[in-house]
């Protein structure tokens, strides 16, 4: 299959496809018990009898990887279970589960890549895969690391209980509450879909630099759909959200608002219109509106784009690209949010990294072959969907910081623009700069004021000739809490943004004439 | 693992399912090997080889469903996945539409050789993979001293799966994949860097165009891009040329399945037998083309193919049905997803209808945008060539293409000659009159 580097991203549940999830089971044998103990050696040793091996072995497979040269190499061992349960005319009457084990490796000679990948964590199977992966050096051997050092790292999302003790019969209750919900709204509605889904994924990393890490990396989401119908016409919307959190995140607050917005979103889409289509001035509502930073800026700041010279930023850095008051950072350690990781994928810390300061660019998101490249330190942005895949520089939680402005201020200032307030998808060209985000609801702003609402229309502009044109920025700055996932290179990753609300002088929004 | 021993792993594992309290269950067992070569700069960029496995089961138990993956394929993993599986289904609500499909709709099936598999797979070397993605580097590079970057490259991939349904459905599937191409950047002298790509992909080795013409067809894809701008907003005839086509009819799947009818998110409920697009469009499943990306014999769940007319000159005939929704809606199971997707093809090459377009955009990527399967409203992104009086007069981006998809359809007004083949949706080149496009 083509393999394209298209940049996408979507909003679970975009395309109306919901994917169900389940049960107390498919606990990993032995269990890691991460809770206890939570640090050190002792959490270590209990990773190393999850995957069957232990330095030696490690160091062994090293060995093989380096045989035939190579400047480094890596091991990503991934445990991940996943499960979703879906309700659907009242019913909670589907459940899917999927377990994936295996171990990547990978061989880099300068800029080059070696990979491989094995679903057994035999001795005998990992060595194959380090003599595959090693085919890409071509040169006398390379010493593996005399030893590995354990590199213990922060934890940014605590939970009570780990996923795989929470069974499908408490889960149960949460989706027909929900649906109860919903059908109370609002007599109009017809069709309620609501899909709960969990993940554990357990992660051990090891490098020829001599270092070792483990992570245990939980997630969940609930989405809802609905559908309503008035005077013989039909409109469907939704709402979602996630975060690497464990079930007490869903609080009856959030389990309410998950009901009351999906209704709200759909009903109000009756009354919606399709603007005029062209350039005009658009104000983002605060929040999942930070899919304008993901897609205008954070992928042409992933370093291998600029290695290459392919990204319209690659001549940028320590130059001015925005206003003075424009901020954006992409940031790993965002207590429970969606984008955060302990540490990425290669086993290096995560940060908060400057893409944009005061208006001038910064930093480039990297990992571990761009930052030898620039001779920088990794950003932590090294990631990758799952061990069958090598990682990449990919963006985590990608945010503006408060402004000068207030957001009546800004909303007062546009004679006639768009209101863009929520978004299914987007994706972006990064040597042209063109990027697009689709506005599934709005509002029309006329003469300062929001007057109609809006749907279903696409924006478009260009990456650089957006942040210059980012007039206003307020100081309501919200993150998302949303379900968002970052596709690059065929491999998707779970990413979140935030924003306050922003003006855009200028930009080109779908419509009609 | 061969493929008799891949057999009887899948029914082991309905046995296993049934003993532990199944009433039905579903088996697949496949494996995927895959090699990959990237190449940039005279260099290899990235190797990537491996093999992997899995094993998915349907539970029925019942009248409660549910339905389970893993990679794990020791046997005693399997054994107390396949229990845990089936005890965790008893927690559901029950839900009487969940079922096999009827034995019945595994008979009848045509008896034909697909040809999906290529013998040559077992001989293609390390070698020959490196220097065919060398070759479209070497091709790509010549066209031109504007290119800032190339990837090219190539891969391929056998497959081989084995399906049991408990209730009498055995099944085998084998074939190969192979790949290659290019995606090329240059220098716009705007600070701009334009990118495109030409990816070729077929099931047999011989099929994959030659390695200089996929590298200098990218180039002159990227090039023709250098000086894009947008356009004043308006009505524009739109040209679709047929590799974005696909793109186009991924927002027809969602309001053609059984699960978009019966849950109320179809724009197309109710019009099964009514006109929805002019006369010029007729879309067929066919199942059976002869190496085709998407050809089959049996469906997802075993239901023997068809070829079917979904669409017979602008008249819906038929939907995407599988037989649970089929069930809720008490409707004819059809297949729960699409095979091949071929159109009733005219005449005309795409620079004949260029040349027969006063004012048009050619369409030649989508880039974002959606659509509502509900109201077929969508807004798409475009990169494309601004046509006048039947010439190419310039590259143009940054604009949205906007409306209707209920209304679009009955906007087509040419259909070209020349499908898509390196997908499974074998669009051509698709003419639409009057389309609503946003720029300046």
């Amino acid at each position: 299959m083509p393999k394209l580097t298209r940049r996408e991203f979507l909003e679970m549940g975009a395309k109306g496809v919901v994917i169900a999830t389940i049960p107390i089971i498919f606990k990993p044998n032995p269990a890691i018990a991460f809770l206890t103990p939570p640090e050190g050696k002792g959490k270590l040793n209990d990773y190393y009898k999850h995957f069957g091996v232990d330095e030696k072995t490690i160091r062994e497979i090293m060995a093989t990887a380096l045989e035939r040269g190579g400047d480094y190499c890596d091991l990503f061992f991934q445990h991940r279970i996943t499960n979703s349960v879906g309700l659907e005319d009242n019913a909670v009457d589907r459940a899917y589960t999927n377990v994936d084990y295996g171990v990547g490796i990978r061989v880099i000679e300068g800029e080059q890549t070696g990979y491989s990948f094995t679903e057994e964590t035999t001795s005998k199977a990992m060595k194959l895969a380090a003599r595959t992966a090693a085919n890409i050096a071509s040169q006398n051997k390379t010493a593996p690391p005399g030893g590995l050092t354990f590199h213990q790292t922060p934890n940014y999302y605590p939970i009570l209980t780990q996923w795989e003790d929470v069974g499908v019969d408490q889960k149960i209750p949460y989706l027909q509450t929900i649906n109860q919900k919903v059908f109370a709204l609002d007599n109009r509605v017809i069709k309620s879909q609501v899909s709960f889904s969990n993940e554990s994924s357990y992660i051990l990393v090891a490098t020829s630099d001599g270092k070792i890490a483990c992570d245990y990396q939980p997630m969940t989401a609930i989405s809802v759909t609905c559908s309503a119908e008035q005077n013989g016409r039909r409109e469907q919307n939704g709402f979602n959200l996630s975060g690497r959190q464990g079930i007490e995140f869903f609080t009856p607050e959030n389990l309410d608002r998950l009901a009351k917005e999906s209704v709200q979103r759909t009903i109000v889409m009756f009354d919606a219109i399709k603007p005029e289509g062209g350039e005009m001035e658009v104000v983002l509502a605060p929040g999942r509106s930070g899919i304008l930073l993901h897609e205008a800026i954070g992928h042409g700041m992933e370093a291998d784009f600029n290695r290459k010279g392919i990204s319209i930023f690659s001549d940028k850095i320590n130059k001015p690209v925005a206003k003075e008051f424009v901020s954006i950072v992409d940031d790993g350690t965002i207590p429970n949010s969606r984008g955060s990781i302990n540490m990425d994928d290669e086993g290096n810390d995560t940060e908060k990294t400057y893409l944009v300061e005061n208006g001038i660019l910064r930093s480039y998101l990297h990992d571990h072959i761009s930052a030898r490249h620039y001779k920088v330190k990794p950003t932590g942005n090294g990631r990758r969907e799952s061990f069958r895949f090598p990682p990449v520089p990919r963006m985590r939680n990608t945010y503006m910081l408060p402004g000068p402005h207030k957001r009546e201020e800004i909303i007062g200032s546009v004679k006639k623009g768009l209101y863009a307030e929520s978004f299914t998808n987007g994706e972006v060209h990064i040597g042209a700069g063109d990027f697009t985000f689709y506005v599934k609801s709005g509002w029309l702003i006329e003469d300062g004021k929001l007057t109609r609402p809006v749907k279903d229309i696409n924006i478009i502009g260009n990456g650089p000739k957006v942040l210059e044109n980012i007039v206003m920025v307020a100081d309501d700055l919200k993150l998302s809490e949303g379900g968002g996932t970052c596709g690059k290179d065929g491999q998707s990753a779970p990413v979140s943004m935030g924003l306050p609300t922003v003006k855009v002088s200028s930009i080109t929004v779908g419509g009609v004439s | 693992m061969n493929k008799k021993e891949r057999l009887d792993l899948a029914n082991w594992a309905v046995n296993q399912a049934k003993k532990s309290g199944a009433d039905q269950a579903a088996i697949d067992v496949s494996y995927n090997r895959n090699v990959e070569v990237g190449f940039r700069e005279g260099k290899i960029e990235q190797l990537k080889e491996s093999d992997q496995n899995s094993l998915s089961l349907s539970v029925y138990a019942n009248r409660r469903y549910s339905s389970h993956r893993t990679n794990d394929m020791r046997k005693d993993s399997l054994s107390k996945f396949v229990q845990e599986a089936v005890a965790m289904t008893k927690y559901l609500n029950e839900d009487p539409f969940r079922l096999l499909p009827d034995p019945k709709y595994y008979e009848g099936g045509k008896k034909t050789n697909l040809e999906l598999n290529d013998p040559a797979y077992e001989k293609v070397e390390s070698t020959k993979r490196v220097e065919i993605a060398q070759k479209i580097e070497g091709a790509a590079r010549a066209q031109s001293d504007k290119i800032i970057s190339c990837t090219s490259g190539y891969s391929d991939n056998y497959y081989e799966s084995a399906k049991v349904n408990s209730n009498g459905f055995e099944g085998e599937e084998y074939g190969t994949f192979f790949s290659a191409g290019a995606e090329v950047t240059v220098n716009d002298q705007r600070g701009r860097r334009p990118e495109d790509w030409e990816w070729a992909t077929a099931r047999f080795y011989k099929d994959l165009p030659s390695p200089e013409g996929l590298g200098k067809k990218a180039s002159q894809r990227a090039l023709a891009k250098i000086g894009q701008s947008k356009l004043e907003s308006g009505s524009y005839d739109m040209i679709l040329e047929n590799r974005v086509g696909g793109r186009f009819l991924y927002s027809f799947f969602g309001p053609m399945s059984g699960r978009s009818l019966q849950q109320k998110s179809s724009f197309l409920d109710g019009k099964l037998g009514q006109r929805i697009g002019s006369d010029k469009l007729t879309l067929i499943d066919d199942p059976f083309i002869v190496s085709g990306m998407g050809s089959r014999l049996f469906d997802d769940e075993g239901m023997a193919t068809k070829r079917r007319v979904m669409i017979d000159k602008g008249i819906l005939k038929a939907f995407y049905i599988d037989s649970y929704y089929g069930r809720k809606l008490g409707m004819d199971p059809t297949s729960g997803s699409a095979s091949n997707v071929v159109f009733d093809y005219g005449t005309e090459s795409l620079d004949k209808l260029i040349e027969g377009t006063k004012r048009g955009i050619l369409v030649n990527t989508f880039i974002g945008g959606n659509s509502n399967s509900t109201t077929g409203d969508f807004s798409y992104g475009i990169i494309g060539m601004y046509i006048q009086d039947g010439k190419v007069i310039k590259p143009v981006n940054e604009m949205n293409v906007s409306g209707n998809l209920a209304e679009l359809l009955n906007q087509l007004v040419e259909v070209g000659n020349d499908p898509y083949i390196y997908s499974s949706l074998r669009t051509p080149t698709l003419c639409f009159k009057d389309v609503q496009f946003s720029g300046i």
